[in-house]
């Protein structure tokens, strides 16, 4: 196993090292896939870019952009997130075990993001694929401008969910505060039952039912201009 | 971008080590700007007695004739303290009005940073690191602090637009953000008698807030009437003689941690700056919610 610790390595060199994991594994020659990261003590971009099958865990709390564009990585960060824990995901999986800050899995295009405690705002902005799934609540404006993927949320959301969606869908246990515009509750159907289920097994969510969520997704009437809704652009 | 701090100490020890926290606090967040830095410390008070921050771009020969001019007309009832480029005059508060005149009347080069019981301002261009140096901030003490590393977007990289701004007596604020109606305030204010020194957005919101506090409401009142009049980005820590607020705007892009243990309440753009702070594991630690109010008082 890997063991890296921030404190006596430079950042670049972390990563480095994780990248060279991916391109050895791809040309078939033999890669550390278990790495530890110590100390990361707030730091930025810390496991950013990984593409390989590797399985990182992160001790303690990290700054902005954790895990970003990761590829088929399985990052566990130990601690809370900074703002844009997973920007742009592409697959595998991010578990954040604390608090993760704003705009969460923003413009994610695949994968699963699991935020054990509470999400603040923008979580899932503007998500082409991601999954993402949250212990807690999220704050406001989260999914905005959602185009596809899942966000499922245990606790409350806070204004503005959903605003200007397109088909990515919700799940809300909880309250919600407000809806965005065009941001509609939906019926839960059984494919959505069965969709949610599958969700939450793979985020290893063993206490609740799909059953107590509700659905939100888009009225789909701002996908084209309209000047009778000029208002509502 | 900006950084900001703060850190309000709820024990003696780490009142004795506040400067040397916030020092690193600062330091810490240096890469979110480089231009300018200040900060400010709530130290020790005496019965009737006032500071004033005074700064000067020719330190060497103003703040001795400041002294004698003082010394002179007021024998027994001021005192000089230079630190740099700055001064710390601390006079007895019955005069301190006529004080304020003179300096302002025989000494137009000298800028009044602050004024208070407790609070001196320290803020000029330059690093973190080397605004602390200068004025071995590492080596202060107080009961609270703020400070502010700026990244100048708006007006111009000068001493005093630097962070932090004090409009009132022991009331000062940090900000990161931008402000898009400070014009607008401006010219309200300027209209029921406030005075400004420079063209910043921040200096607005401070005068802003301390002229409603002068009218006679709470600052927790007073920062939930900001969320009303003040429009743009902001990220605020202000503080007052026995106590420290955050307030963020209801969009709150601008990042800001919180930390609480039974030592302390810490403030940091990002948790990087809080992780050098004693016992910071054990600490609870939160994002604050966008258009609350949180403060705390000694």
């Amino acid at each position: 196993m890997g063991c890296f610790d921030l404190q006596q390595n430079t950042l670049r060199d972390l990563n480095a090292a994780l990248h060279r994991q991916g391109d050895l594994l791809r040309v078939g020659g033999k890669a550390d896939t278990q790495w530890e990261v110590l100390n990361p003590r707030g730091s930025h971009a810390v496991a950013v870019g990984v593409d390989g099958p590797l399985q990182i865990t992160v001790c303690g709390s990290v700054g902005y952009y954790c895990g970003g564009m990761n590829q088929s990585g399985e990052i566990r960060i130990e601690g809370s997130a900074g703002p844009g824990v997973g920007e742009n995901m592409m697959s595998g999986s991010i578990r954040v075990t604390g608090d993760a800050s704003q705009y969460a899995g923003a413009t994610g295009r695949g994968g699963l993001l699991v935020i054990e405690g509470n999400a603040s705002s923008r979580c899932g902005i503007s998500s082409k694929g991601i999954d993402i799934v949250v212990r807690g609540n999220v704050g406001h404006m989260s999914a905005f401008m959602a185009q596809s993927g899942n966000l499922v949320v245990l606790g409350d959301a806070g204004d503005a969910l959903g605003d200007s969606i397109y088909e990515a869908r919700l799940f809300v246990r909880g309250q919600v505060k407000s809806l965005g515009a065009d941001c509609i509750k939906k019926e839960m159907r059984d494919e959505h039952l069965r969709l949610l289920g599958d969700l939450l097994k793979a985020a290893e969510v063993t206490d609740v039912r799909p059953e107590e969520f509700t659905r939100y997704g888009s009225a789909r009437e701002l996908y084209h201009f309209d000047v009778d809704r000029a208002d509502a652009y | 971008m900006c950084g900001i701090v703060g850190l309000f100490a709820k024990n003696a020890e780490l009142q004795s080590q506040l400067g040397l926290h916030l020092e690193r606090m600062l330091v810490t967040m240096s890469d979110r700007g480089p231009d300018s830095a200040g900060l400010a410390i709530y130290g020790t008070t005496a019965a009737g007695k006032t500071k004033l921050t005074v700064q000067s771009s020719l330190p060497d020969s103003e703040f001795p004739k400041l002294k004698n001019v003082l010394e002179a007309q007021f024998p027994q009832a001021t005192d000089v303290q230079t630190i740099e480029t700055h001064a710390v005059v601390s006079v007895d508060t019955e005069v301190s009005d006529r004080v304020v005149e003179i300096i302002q009347n025989e000494f137009p080069r000298l800028r009044i940073m602050g004024r208070g019981e407790a609070m001196a301002i320290f803020k000029e261009v330059g690093s973190p690191s080397e605004v602390a140096r200068r004025f071995s901030i590492g080596k202060m003490s107080g009961t609270h602090g703020i400070g502010h590393t700026r990244m100048a977007t708006e007006s111009a990289v000068t001493t005093r637009g630097a962070h932090p701004f004090s409009t009132g007596p022991d009331q000062c604020l940090v900000h990161n953000g931008s402000l898009s109606n400070h014009n607008n305030l401006r010219r309200g204010l300027r209209r029921q008698g406030v005075s400004f020194e420079t063209e910043n957005d921040t200096e607005v919101a401070a005068a802003y807030l301390s002229h409603q506090i002068n009218s006679g409401n709470s600052l927790g009142k007073v920062l939930e009437g900001a969320l009303e009049q003040l429009d743009g980005f902001y990220t605020f820590v202000v503080g007052t003689r026995t106590g420290f607020g955050v307030l963020r705007d209801p969009i709150a892009c601008k990042p800001a941690v919180l930390a609480e243990t039974d030592d302390y309440v810490a403030f940091g753009s990002e948790y990087r700056a809080l992780v050098n702070l004693p016992a910071i594991d054990r600490a609870r630690v939160w994002e604050p919610e966008p258009a609350t109010v949180y403060f705390w008082e000694h």
